[in-house]
């Protein structure tokens, strides 16, 4: 029937059938699904083109805000470069704390964005169109703050450029064996390959936003589409392009946080020197960077007045998505400690008290409690999932719980080397608050100023995803199901 | 030109002077006797003196920003009037396995295998702290902030060792810029370094002589000789950093305390 349908009329003309029960069916598959609920083009584009354009007072408000955030970071950073690394809290023991812990967490963040768009399209699970584009510009903002991290943490930043590979006075290239180069360059090819995969998938969307805007977005769109016309020769390059992208930034992502968690595991740091750290990092970095790209959806849903493209069912996915990340999550925490705490090695035991009866043990608790207790107990309810506020209250908790487990991995187990005469802890002062604050609103700031440049909703792939969709009848039901198209 | 011509002729001595031949490897020791050792500290200031590392003040020290290139740890053993201080001097232990050399993205920390010293090359330094983390002894000092020597301290400054800018990584060097000079010392007088020559600042400074220095290699020497006993061990050993710094455990047969 579908088939037959789309064969006579555009498929965002479909006809509902004559029966009336068959009929509400239709239109209840239509209300709950994006791709089912088609419309023509042009009013798709309108729906992400319209608010975009449309810059209102919240928006300069926010504008100001996070600006003047973003402000303070870089000011508070100039001090601390001019001043010395002294301002912070860091002391002889524990010489690195809070920016790692950004570091790491910010990292973490990134690696959901091109998750979600690359393994999800290599999966061909269509209903992450909309969602895609947000979660890449989240993973771009993320990374270029995660970048920034081990700069701002430098001793002597002014002399950054002598951890980079090229040909100097010096004759000394940067020494391979140190895990942070390992880190220079897994970061630096995942930013470069993520941007390069989001600035690919937008080149249709901004060709459609130039053939409808004016003035000094029409000149900026017009440089930015790179000359996209369309033709089915360009198609078909992006779409292999955008394939290779994909197989290609999985095995980098994982590369990436794996490399992150040897800048700890490689160490003899009682508590860092783990050799499940790998796997580990990586799937807290999805866990905590799901959950963020939640809250950026939800965001973006209230602010562009995206609520036909963002529906119950994407945010009913993510919500799925982050309960079986927190409990592949847990196993590995669980088996993290269920080592020391069997073989009780003497350090480790002490680092295991600290934890569950001494002075961290509310930091210890609260993680628990925000990345365990609380996920597992609301999101198994399809309730909770589908409505948007709850969703996004655990979403905010499993922020915070991963932020404390970065910040009780770095800043308080550094603190307990072998020797207990050298044991410290690490409290913060005001620079590294200042940064951290404005880090976080660096990163709102950029997604959104982006989302008001670019369309923040692939156009393109919910068009064509609404193409590829049709129902199928079976006796007295119909069902959502594919074209034969793909 | 070598590099024993090249420091010669630093030194203004003629480089045709120089005895052809290369400058002979040492493994230089350090053993502390922790039944000597009284803690007085004498060892710590001396070192300050001599390698100009930067004093800072009292607020900055209770905050953790102290730099001392060598310190001396208290352990309390006991309860009540049986309590008693046990001191554990600690230095860089000039690892011959160091865990600071291979995490150094820009091989400031770098080894000598002639010196069997671990050498920190301040101006290529970047501060990424990685190697201060990875010492298991937390022997590496950071310059929180950039040295600053009030009053008479500035005519006092050791000519011989570099004032290290802010941002950057140091630690004890077990008085290098010393061995260079009786390495050279010896080489132009055309003869072998004797024993007891090279005595770093600690070791010159200590009231009981706790801290002996020499080259291992040389069987005649103190050092050598004294290798190898009961109460000998190094600090964390397990950790396979290989030190080069021994110690003599304290309370002997004597029965005597730390």
């Amino acid at each position: 029937m579908a088939e037959q349908a789309s064969l006579e009329s555009p498929v965002w003309n479909r006809p509902l059938p004559d029966d009336p029960e068959l009929a509400a069916q239709v239109r209840e598959i239509r209300e709950k699904h994006l791709l089912q609920d088609a419309r023509p083009p042009r009013e798709v584009a309108e729906k992400v083109l319209g608010p975009m354009a449309r810059l209102g007072r919240v928006f300069w408000l926010a504008l100001i805000v996070l600006g003047g955030l973003t402000a303070t970071w870089l000011a508070t950073w100039a001090y601390q470069a001019y001043q010395g690394m002294g301002v912070t809290g860091l002391n002889r023991t524990i010489m690195w704390a809070p920016y790692i812990v950004n570091f790491v967490y910010f990292i973490g963040i990134g690696h959901a964005g091109t998750f979600i768009s690359a393994a999800l399209r290599v999966l061909k699970f269509e209903w992450r169109a909309p969602i895609s584009r947000a979660a890449e510009s989240l993973t771009v903002f993320a990374l270029l703050v995660a970048f920034t991290m081990p700069l701002i943490h430098m001793g002597r930043v002014w002399k950054f450029y002598w951890m980079l590979p090229f040909p100097n006075q010096r004759q000394l290239w940067p020494n391979p064996r140190s895990p942070i180069f390992w880190d220079m360059t897994a970061i630096f090819t995942y930013l470069t390959c993520s941007m390069l995969f989001m600035y690919l998938g937008i080149l249709p969307d901004i060709a459609i936003a130039r053939e409808k805007a004016s003035g000094w977005r029409k000149r900026l769109y017009t440089v930015l589409a790179l000359g996209w016309r369309g033709t089915d020769r360009e198609w078909k390059h992006l779409d292999t392009t955008l394939n290779i992208f994909s197989y290609g930034i999985i095995p980098v992502m994982f590369s990436v946080h794996t490399v992150v968690s040897w800048d700890f595991a490689m160490t003899l740091q009682p508590g860092w020197n783990s050799s499940i750290f790998g796997p580990y990092f990586v799937v807290g970095a999805l866990y905590s960077g799901v959950g963020a790209v939640i809250i950026i959806m939800a965001i973006l849903r209230k602010a562009l007045h995206l609520e036909y493209f963002l529906r119950e069912e994407h945010f009913n996915a993510m919500g799925k998505f982050l309960l079986i990340l927190s409990f592949t999550w847990v196993y590995f925490y669980f088996n993290d400690y269920l080592l020391p705490w069997y073989h009780k090695e003497p350090i480790l035991t002490v680092i295991f008290r600290l934890f569950t009866s001494g002075w961290a043990a509310p930091l210890w608790f609260t993680m628990l409690i925000a990345n365990i207790l609380i996920p597992w107990a609301t999101l198994w309810s399809r309730k909770v999932r589908s409505s948007i506020p709850a969703l996004v209250g655990v979403a905010l908790l499993v922020q915070v719980g991963m932020y404390i487990e970065r910040y009780l991995i770095v800043a308080v187990t550094l603190g307990y080397p072998e020797l207990p005469f050298d044991w410290a802890v690490y409290v913060p002062r005001l620079p590294e608050i200042l940064i951290t604050l404005g880090v976080f609103a660096f990163v709102v700031l950029g997604i959104t100023v982006l989302s008001r440049l670019v369309p923040i909703i692939p156009i393109w792939e919910v068009v064509e995803g609404q193409l590829l969709q049709g129902t199928r009848r079976i006796g007295r039901a119909i069902f959502p199901a594919k074209t034969e198209a793909d | 030109m070598s590099e024993l011509e090249t420091r010669l002729l630093d030194r203004g001595q003629s480089a045709a002077a120089a005895p052809k031949t290369e400058l002979p490897s040492h493994k230089w020791t350090m053993l502390i006797d922790l039944d000597k050792c009284t803690g007085c500290n004498a060892c710590v200031v001396a070192c300050h003196v001599e390698n100009n590392v930067p004093i800072r003040s009292e607020r900055e020290v209770i905050r953790g920003h102290g730099q001392h290139w060598i310190r001396i740890e208290r352990y309390w053993e006991g309860e009540g009037d049986a309590q008693r201080a046990t001191f554990l001097p600690m230095l860089c232990q000039q690892c011959s396995n160091a865990p600071c050399e291979p995490v150094c993205p820009v091989y400031a920390s770098v080894h000598s295998e002639r010196e069997n010293l671990n050498l920190q090359v301040y101006n290529r330094c970047v501060g990424t702290r990685f190697c201060g983390n990875n010492c298991p002894y937390r022997a590496r000092q950071f310059n929180w902030f950039a040295p600053q020597f009030e009053g008479p301290i500035t005519e006092m400054l050791n000519p011989d060792v570099t004032v290290r800018s802010g941002g950057v990584m140091e630690k004890c060097t077990f008085c290098v810029q010393r061995i260079r000079r009786v390495e050279e010392d010896a080489l132009v007088e055309g003869r072998p370094l004797r024993d007891g020559e090279m005595v770093p600042a600690c070791a010159q400074t200590c009231p009981t002589s706790a801290i002996v220095f020499g080259d291992r290699s040389d069987p005649q020497s103190q050092v050598a000789q004294r290798l190898g006993g009961q109460r000998e061990f190094q600090v964390l050993e397990h950790l396979g950093t290989a030190p080069n710094v021994y110690y003599l455990k304290a309370g002997g047969s004597d029965g005597g305390a730390g």
